[in-house]
C-alpha cells in the first residue's frame, strides 16, 4: 500500500487524491487475493480448518455425543503406557541423531572449505543418497544388519560378539546410521553455503593478527553459523519425527519396542477403532511440543548470535 | 611450514575418500547386485530372508556381501520388465501420485509466491508466518486434518487423497517466495509503467528470473514425494493403488531375487534428476538457507 507514493507527484485535489489512493488499495486487495488466495484456500481447506476441527473433537467425548470433555482426551493420551513409549523412544532417537547430524554436516562442510582434490565430486557423493529413496537400499541395510550378516562379521575380527541389530537395545543404532546417511548431505550443503557468507576480510584480518585455525572457527565462523546451526537442527528434527519410514520399511508394523515411534502411536489409533479423540489430542500435543521447541530454539539463536549482524 | 599442510591435507583427503565410500556404498551394492542371477542372491543372502523356501535352492550360512556378481546377467531387469507387471503397475502408481503434485504444487506456489513478494503488509505477513509455522509440523500433526478433510470430501482412499493436500504444501510457496524477493523492485516498477498487469509482469518478468529456482524446488518436492510412505499408509489403504515405495517393503517376504533389480529402478528417476540438475539442487537448498530472510 506504501507503493502508491513512489509515482510521480502530481498535482491534484486532495480530495480527487484520496478517492485514487482508495480505489488504488481496493485494487491492491483484489490482485493480492487473486494470487494468494487459491494457494491460501487449500491451505484453509486442507490444513488450518480441519485442524480447528483437530482442536474440537480433542475437547469433546465422542463422535455421538458432544458435550465437552475437558482434558479427559488428554489425559488418556499422556497416561498411555504406548504413547510413553513411543515419545520415550521418538525423544531418545532425535536426542542422539540430531545433534551428531549437526556436527557430522558441519564436519563435512569443513572438510570441502579446504583445499582437498576432488571438492565437486566429493560434495556429489555426499549429497548423492538424498535422491535415493529409503525403500530402494533398505536391502542392503537388511543385508548389513542382520545377525549373520556383514557389520557383525567384520566387529567379529575385534572380538566382538554376534548383535541381532534390528531385535535388541542396538536397533537404534541402525536408524541413526540410515538418517544420518540420508541427512547428511543436505544439511552440508546448507553449512557450505553459510560459511561461504562470512565476511572474507574479517577471516583476513584474523589471518592477519596470527589467529588459529581453531580460534577463527570459534570466535568468527561459528558465530556467523548460529543462523544455520538453529535451522539445521530445526530441519534435523522435523526428519528426526520422520523416521518412521525407515522403521516401517525395515521391520514393518510391529517393530521391536526400542523402535516404537509416535506414528507407530497414530498408526495404531488410525488402523484399530479410529479414536478421533484421542488421535486429536495426540495430534494437538504434538503441534505444541513442535511450536514450543522451535521458539526455544530461537531464543537460544537470538541470545547467541545477537552481536552478528547480516 | 610447507610439510605439516601437505600432511594435514593428504589425511583430510583420505578422511573424505572415507566417507564418499561409506555415502556411496548402499547405492552402489544396490546396483551391481541387481546385474546378480537368483540363484546367486539366494545363495548370499537366503538367511536375511528367512521365508526363502528351505531345501529349493543353495543358501549359503553366512552372508556374502558381494561387490561384483559371479555372471553379469540382466534376468532380474527381465523378468521384472516383461514377466511381472505387477511391479510396472506400481511404479506407474507412484509417477501418477508424485507428478501431479509437483506440477500442482508448483503452480500454485509461484502464483503465491508472487502475491507475497508483491503485497507485503500486515496480513500477508500473518499468512506467510502461519505457512512457516505448518511447514514445520511432522507429519503426525498434519495427517489427522488431512484424514479428516479427505472423509468430508470423500476422496478417502483414493489418489485425491495425497495429491492434493500435497499440492498445496507450504514448503514451495516459502522457498520460492524467498526467491522472487530477490528479484530487484525496480524491474517490476519499470515493468508497470510500460502498462504490465499484474499478470504480465508475473508471467514475463519473475518467472523467467526463477527459472533455476523452479527446477530446483521441482527436483527437492519430487524426490519427497517419490519417497513417501506415512501418507500413503494412511490415505490410501487400497495395496493395488500404493506406491512402490510402500509395496517394496513387503518384497523381501517373497521374490528377493528380483528385489534389487527393482529398487534400482525405483531410483532410477532421482538419480537422473540429481546428475542432471545437481548444481540447481545444490542452490536451491543454499537458498533455502535461513528461515528468518
Amino acid at each position: 500500500m506504501e507503493k502508491t507514493k513512489s509515482k510521480p507527484a502530481r498535482r491534484i485535489r486532495p480530495l480527487r487524491r484520496a478517492f485514487d489512493r482508495s480505489n488504488d488499495a481496493i485494487r491492491n486487495v483484489m490482485h493480492a487475493s487473486c494470487f494468494l488466495g487459491p494457494s491460501f484456500l487449500g491451505v484453509l481447506v486442507f490444513f488450518i480448518v480441519p485442524f480447528g476441527v483437530v482442536v474440537y473433537y480433542s475437547f469433546i467425548k465422542g463422535p455421538m455425543d458432544a458435550s465437552f470433555a475437558g482434558l479427559a482426551n488428554y489425559e488418556s493420551v499422556l497416561t498411555n503406557g504406548a504413547f510413553h513409549t513411543a515419545v520415550k523412544n521418538t525423544l531418545v532417537f532425535t536426542g542422539i541423531a540430531v545433534p551428531l547430524a549437526v556436527v557430522l554436516s558441519l564436519v563435512l562442510a569443513l572438510m570441502l572449505e579446504c583445499r582437498i582434490p576432488l571438492k565437486s565430486q566429493f560434495r556429489t557423493f555426499f549429497l548423492s543418497p538424498m535422491v535415493v529413496p529409503i525403500a530402494s537400499i533398505i536391502l542392503v541395510w537388511q543385508v548389513l544388519f542382520h545377525s549373520n550378516g556383514v557389520v557383525n562379521e567384520f566387529l567379529a575380527n575385534f572380538g566382538v560378539e554376534k548383535i541381532d541389530w534390528l531385535k535388541s537395545d542396538f536397533c537404534k543404532v541402525v536408524i541413526v546410521v540410515l538418517f544420518e546417511w540420508k541427512n547428511l548431505g543436505y544439511f552440508m550443503i546448507l553449512f557450505m553455503a553459510a560459511l561461504n557468507n562470512i565476511p572474507r576480510t574479517l577471516l583476513e584480518v584474523a589471518d592477519v593478527e596470527g589467529a588459529s585455525a581453531l580460534h577463527k572457527f570459534f570466535k568468527i565462523k561459528l558465530r556467523y553459523l548460529s543462523p544455520t546451526v538453529l535451522f539445521v537442527t530445526i530441519l534435523a528434527i522435523i526428519n528426526s519425527f520422520k523416521v518412521f519410514r525407515e522403521i516401517y520399511l525395515l521391520t514393518g508394523d510391529y517393530p521391536y519396542t526400542g523402535l516404537y515411534m509416535m506414528q507407530h502411536f497414530m498408526n495404531n489409533m488410525f488402523n484399530k477403532n479410529l479414536d478421533y479423540q484421542r488421535l486429536s489430542a495426540a495430534a494437538v500435543i504434538l503441534a505444541l511440543g513442535m511450536v514450543v521447541l522451535i521458539a526455544i530454539l530461537f531464543a537460544v539463536e537470538n541470545w547467541f548470535g545477537k552481536d552478528v549482524e547480516g | 611450514m610447507k610439510k605439516p599442510r601437505l600432511f594435514g591435507r593428504t589425511a583430510l583427503t583420505i578422511l573424505a575418500a572415507v566417507f564418499a565410500l561409506l555415502f556411496l556404498l548402499p547405492t552402489v551394492l544396490t546396483i551391481t547386485n541387481s546385474f546378480m542371477t537368483q540363484s546367486e542372491i539366494t545363495a548370499n543372502y537366503g538367511q536375511v530372508f528367512a521365508t526363502v523356501k528351505q531345501g529349493t535352492s543353495y543358501i549359503a550360512d553366512t552372508i556374502n556381501l558381494k561387490f561384483i556378481p559371479d555372471k553379469v546377467s540382466f534376468s532380474q531387469y527381465i523378468t521384472v520388465l516383461f514377466r511381472s507387471p505387477d511391479y510396472l503397475l506400481k511404479f506407474w502408481n507412484s509417477v501418477i501420485l508424485v507428478v501431479p503434485i509437483v506440477i500442482l504444487q508448483l503452480i500454485i506456489a509461484s502464483v503465491a509466491a508472487y502475491g507475497f513478494t508483491r503485497w507485503r503488509g500486515k496480513v500477508s505477513d500473518v499468512i506467510f508466518f502461519s505457512y512457516v509455522i505448518l511447514m514445520l509440523m511432522p507429519y503426525q500433526v498434519t495427517l489427522v486434518p488431512n484424514y479428516l478433510v479427505s472423509d468430508w470430501l470423500g476422496i478417502l482412499n483414493t489418489r485425491w487423497a495425497i495429491i492434493l493436500p500435497g499440492a498445496f504444501a507450504p514448503f514451495s510457496v516459502f522457498l520460492l517466495t524467498k526467491f522472487m524477493r530477490r528479484i530487484p523492485n525496480s524491474l517490476i516498477e519499470a515493468a508497470k509503467l510500460d502498462g504490465s498487469s499484474e499478470f504480465q509482469i508475473f508471467k514475463n518478468i519473475c518467472l523467467p528470473q526463477c527459472r533455476s529456482a523452479l527446477y530446483s524446488i521441482a527436483i527437492l518436492v519430487f524426490i519427497d514425494y517419490w519417497n513417501m510412505v506415512e501418507q500413503p499408509l494412511i490415505l490410501l489403504p487400497d495395496a493395488s493403488q500404493q506406491p512402490l515405495s510402500v509395496y517394496l517393503s513387503t518384497i523381501n517376504s517373497g521374490e528377493i531375487g528380483i528385489a534389487f533389480a527393482i529398487a534400482v529402478i525405483y531410483m532410477i528417476p532421482g538419480l537422473l534428476l540429481f546428475l542432471h540438475g545437481e548444481e540447481y539442487l545444490v542452490e536451491g537448498i543454499a537458498h533455502s538457507g535461513s528461515v528468518k530472510g
